[in-house]
């Protein structure tokens, strides 16, 4: 019983941290229809803010904490708004092969850029919270898998409030669904598609400070895998859905476990992309894709 | 109040209006009609920044606007309802016509809105909380129109308000389009299928041809013209 109970925590601090990732993917789809294949390279440059922030910051506190995480978020949330005023808005309007084309080429280009300023190799991710393990009757959940689920939790009810209840956010949706309608109402659709970029990019950085936390080795290609990952459950949740990537990234992360529970930790990305391919085969619209339906 | 010269307008190779030039005078109500594929919601997309203007010049209250992106157009009064209504269909009621007051920033002056479009529009306050997508195309039309209200245009472009509507729907709310031009003052260019509709609403009316304006009168005498009747009016 502690052994499932523990595997789930670990699996939900996992699935938490795709959330986090799905819901920058998901937001951009939303907008602009095309993957923003970029989108784990700016989470690979939210750890790598939170470890210099973190060396300058008092470590393993809270105040020092939350401050390397806001300041992360910040930084991921212009280097978000400064790749799509580059790369993609030149492309508005051309085919979304072409931008998704250039998506891979800003990923790489972060990715090295990553190398030549921070050195290949991996550098351990400093404390940035009190380190503390809570034990109950066995269980162990670690200080950094707490904050996983606190900062997740506060990020995605932010989120929810935010595109749900705020102006900005009513222009989102509406954009999502109709960018001709939304411009014809006063909409400019490039602030918007710019505070989209923001906000899925600040919530990535955010991705990258916590999954720094729980794997202390940071390198710039530490994005490839969780991104994909995050993709995955982008895709799972429902392209386009913002509570559908929440859920799928939790679900994600916890079949992830799952399969590393039942001792087949060799083939636990396997299983992740055949999680893809089954999604994509068996219901293309995702867990909680939307249904369209237009009246003409 | 609205002035296009020598318009044209092209989708790549293909130009769809070659120098169309009319004017909506404050105030009143104006009628473009013509078949399928003439240029109608074309001239319309232009006029509200949808599409690029190749040549010629719009002017809007002494301004010109050709240029502006479409944003930017609303924001100076002039306001479109889009063929097929694009309601957001993926928000509430209330929501599309918050949507419609993106703009303004002043609460009681959208409260203010609110209730008139709720007044002209009593179905809609009935529906307030409903997701868009599951109104009828009349309800839709009328929200789409409410929507544009919200933004308090001086002056309202309506493409195809009765395409698909259920023909009693379509007689009230051209009934409404001519209250809101007579009470409230605001001035409309209308692009309808139903001519014989339109012109009795209009003071005066265009006709448009493959992308050319080729009559022009007054709506009262539109509707007397032989031409006009045999192409438009079912004889």
């Amino acid at each position: 019983m502690t052994e499932l109970l523990q595997q789930l925590v670990n699996g939900l601090s996992l699935g938490a941290i795709y959330a986090l990732i799905a819901l920058g993917y998901t937001m951009v789809y939303g907008v602009l229809r095309f993957i923003n294949f970029a989108h784990s390279d700016v989470f690979m440059v939210g750890a790598f803010a939170g470890y210099y922030l973190g060396r300058e910051l008092p470590s393993e506190t809270f105040g020092g904490g939350l401050l390397a995480l806001a300041g992360a978020m910040v930084a991921c949330a212009a280097l978000g708004v400064l790749i799509e005023k580059l790369a993609y808005r030149p492309l508005r309007g051309r085919s979304t092969l072409s931008v998704l084309i250039t998506a891979i080429g800003v990923s790489l280009l972060l990715q090295n850029l990553g190398q030549r300023l921070f050195g290949a190799n991996p550098r351990s991710f400093p404390q940035l919270f009190p380190r503390h393990d809570f034990r109950f009757d066995g269980l162990v959940i670690s200080s950094a898998q707490l904050a996983v689920f606190v900062i997740t939790l506060v990020l995605m009810f932010a989120l929810r409030w935010i595109v749900m209840k705020t102006r900005i956010g009513m222009a989102m949706r509406a954009l999502s669904f109709n960018p001709v309608a939304a411009s014809l109402v006063g909409v400019s659709n490039d602030f918007v598609i710019s505070c989209t970029f923001a906000l899925g990019s600040a919530l990535a950085g955010a991705g990258g400070i916590l999954y720094a936390l729980n794997y202390p080795s940071i390198d710039p290609l530490m994005g490839t895998l969780p991104g994909l990952k995050a993709f995955v459950a982008a895709v799972l949740g429902g392209i386009g859905n913002i509570p559908g990537a929440a859920a799928g990234g939790l679900l994600l992360g916890l079949i992830e476990t799952v399969v590393v529970a039942l001792g087949g930790s060799t083939y636990r990305d396997a299983v992740a992309f055949g999680v893809l391919i089954l999604i994509l085969l068996l219901r293309p619209g995702g867990l909680l894709g939307r249904v369209q339906t237009e009246k003409v | 109040m609205l002035e296009l010269r020598d318009l044209s307008v092209a989708y790549g190779a293909i130009r769809a209006l070659h120098g169309v030039s009319l004017s909506v005078p404050e105030g009143s109500i104006v009628t473009l009609i013509g078949s399928n594929g003439a240029g109608k919601s074309t001239t319309l997309r232009a006029a509200s920044g949808l599409v690029k203007v190749q040549s010629g010049s719009i002017h809007f209250a002494g301004e010109r606007i050709d240029g502006c992106a479409a944003h930017q157009i609303v924001a100076r009064g002039l306001a479109h309802v889009p063929e097929g209504r694009m309601v957001f269909a993926n928000l509430t009621v209330l929501e599309n016509l918050m949507m419609g007051a993106y703009l303004q920033r002043d609460r009681a002056v959208v409260r203010r809105e609110l209730d008139l479009v709720y007044a002209t529009f009593p179905r809609l306050q009935e529906r307030a909380e409903q997701v868009a997508g599951t109104l009828s195309g009349g309800e839709q039309q009328m929200l789409a129109i409410g929507r544009a209200l919200m933004s308090r245009p001086r002056f309202l472009m309506m493409d195809e308000p009765s395409l698909g509507i259920a023909p009693l729907l379509v007689k009230t709310i051209f009934e409404k389009i001519v209250a809101i031009n007579r009470t409230q003052g605001i001035t409309m260019l209308l692009v309808e299928q139903n001519a014989n509709l339109a012109l009795e609403v209009s003071s005066f009316g265009y006709v448009l041809e493959t992308g050319r304006i080729i009559l022009q009168d007054e709506a009262a005498k539109l509707r007397q013209d032989p031409q006009v009747r045999r192409a438009y009016l079912g004889g």
